[in-house]
Parts: structure tokens; sequence; C-alpha cells
């Protein structure tokens, strides 16, 4: 519908939580392997935090991927040696990401954070520059360099 | 990737230890049905026999940050006194209502277990004689029945009259603390 005015409403946290706890582990995982729990956490304490100064409800979904991307990037410039990543992952949305997956924890931060919210989870580029604090274009151009990157190093392992 | 029972738990529990909660609630078994509990940081504050709209309304009147914890103080005295364990109730109160509210509710806690009282008797107790049609509206949206024993309070005939939780709720509670017979 064009034009609607209507403020979202803010959900009572606990209907938030439930709505976003699995996905939101499941994209640390992807970044952060082993040492995602501590991080999903962390990332949804600061939700949890930031949570009664929010003005509506809308955006939800890339609010808490934009706090678990901070959080994620805090704990990959302190600790930086990707750990592999023990457990499958499960249900991957693109068959050619399906086969680059394995490969992200060797990208930059920044990059890996891009390939794996528009390829792993759909998010629009638009959302994405929103999780990563940055333009959409350096969010796409991010995304796109670490697709390159991926195929350069498929392509070295092939 | 599902988030294990273990790690949801260390989360709710990270969260209320960080002071960050404004209302948690929780779901205690009982011979009535299922009831909802919350409390906030300053005591017991709701109790619900119906779970439609439960979360929303916490949310509206304590604050949006609701989450489910474990609320063991409430669930133990609530168990003991259902086990007919407990005449009276310990447990710490959050009372958010309008002063005439107030004053009524804080005479009812005073109507002790197994006894009746009637709606007129109540508001001459709260200084209000006549305003029985008033209590009775109190009563009605008392937000922590059984605790604020609301079940005692019956019309001048002896009549039920009502309950929110349902008039063979209000029978059940009465049989249970001797107050009818069945």
């Amino acid at each position: 519908m064009m034009g609607t005015m209507t403020t979202e409403p803010i959900p009572p946290f606990e209907r938030f939580y439930l709505a976003h706890r699995d996905e939101v582990l499941g994209y640390l995982r992807r970044l952060l392997g082993q040492r995602a729990e501590d991080a999903w956490q962390e990332t949804f304490l600061r939700a949890l935090r930031a949570y009664d100064r929010l003005e509506h409800g809308k955006h939800l979904r890339a609010w808490v991927f934009r706090i678990a991307t901070n959080v994620a990037m805090d704990e990959l410039r302190a600790r930086p040696q990707p750990l592999l990543d023990g457990e499958p992952v499960a249900e991957l949305r693109r068959d050619a990401f399906r086969e680059l997956e394995h490969f992200t924890t060797e990208l930059p931060p920044t990059e890996r954070a891009a390939v794996v919210l528009h390829y792993g989870y759909d998010l629009p580029y638009a959302q994405i520059a929103d999780a990563l604090g940055s333009s959409e274009e350096a969010a796409r151009a991010a995304a796109s360099s670490g697709v390159r990157r991926l195929r350069r190093t498929h392509e070295r392992h092939a | 990737m599902n988030v294990t029972p273990d790690l949801d738990a260390r989360f709710r529990a990270a969260a209320i230890g960080a002071g960050v909660v404004d209302v948690r609630y929780d779901l205690v078994d009982s011979p009535v049905g299922e009831l909802r509990v919350a409390a906030t940081e300053h005591g017991l504050c709701r109790i619900s026999y119906f779970a439609d709209g439960w979360e929303d309304a916490l949310a509206r009147q304590f604050g949006v940050r609701v989450l489910r914890s474990p609320l063991d103080d409430v669930r133990r005295e609530l168990d003991e006194y259902f086990e007919g364990k407990r005449r009276s109730f310990d447990l710490p109160i959050d009372l958010r209502v309008a002063p005439f509210h107030a004053d009524v509710l804080r005479e009812l806690a005073l109507v002790p277990y197994g006894r009746t009282e009637t709606y007129g008797a109540l508001a001459a107790k709260a200084g209000r004689p006549g305003a029985a049609r008033a209590v009775g509206t109190v009563m009605n949206r008392n937000p922590i029945p059984i605790v604020l024993p609301c079940h005692r309070i019956v019309g001048a005939s002896g009549a039920l009259t009502g309950y929110a939780g349902g008039l063979e709720v209000k029978r059940a509670l009465l049989q249970l603390e001797g107050a009818i017979l069945e």
C-alpha cells in the first residue's frame, strides 16, 4: 500500500526475540563459527538495552542483524583467526552460494557479512548497508568484491 | 539453526541479571487452569487466566521490554496455596491502579482465607459506603486475582455473582478454602 503513515507498533520484546533468535544464531554461526553463542547472547542483550528507545517497530529484522553484525565485527577484529565451523550449515537459499559458502571464513569481515547477509539471508542491499553502517553502494561493492574473492578462492581449491 | 533450551535459558537469566527488563512473566499450572503471572522489579504485578493479548497488555502498562523468565517464588506460593498449605501470600506486590482501586484492593487483601465478604461491606471498609457497584468494577479489573482475593467477595444474598476467571473458578477457590461446601 502506498504512503502508509501508520506507525508500526513495537511488539513486546518476547515476541521480537522469538521471531529472530534462531536466524540470528544461524547468521552468527556463519560469521563466527564456534564463537557464535557468546556473540548471539551479546546481540540480544544489546537489543534489549536499546529496545525501549525504539521509535517504531519497522525493520526490526534489519535492526537486529545490524546489531549482530556489529558484535561479529568487534569479535572478528579482536580475534581475526577464522575458526572453522564444525557444524554443517542448514538450508541455504542459493545454489551458487551453497557451493562457495564454506570459503566465506576467508573473507575480510565486511565482505563476509555483506555476502552472507545477501546470499544467505536475502537481505536487500539497503538493509545490509544499515547493518554495516555504510552506504548502499558500499554494501553492494563489498558483496561483489566478496563474491569475486570467493570465486578466486574456489578456483584455487578446485 | 535453532537456539537450544540451554542457550535460551542463559540469555533470559543474563537479561534479568542485567536489570534491563521492564516486566517478566511465567506460566504456572494450577487446578483452575494455566495461570499467567508477571512481576516487575518491585513485585508481582499481574495474574491472568487468559492468554489473549497478555504480552501486549504487559507492554502497554509496564514497558515493551517484556520477557518470559522463571518466577520461582510466585510459582511456589501458588502451588502451596492450591495444595491447601498456604493461607496468605508473602509476595511483594507492584500495584499500579487508580487511588480508589488501590483503597479497595488494600481492604480486599485483608479479607481472611476461607471467609467471604459482600461488595457493600467492602465498599464501607474502603470508606465509600454505598459504592457496592463501583467495588464490583474494581473486583472485575483486579490485576492480581487469587493473591488479592476478589473471589471472596459475593453479593448481598450470598450469591457468587461474577468473576473474571469464570464463576466455576470462583466456586473452586472458595471450596478449596472451605468457605463454601460442594
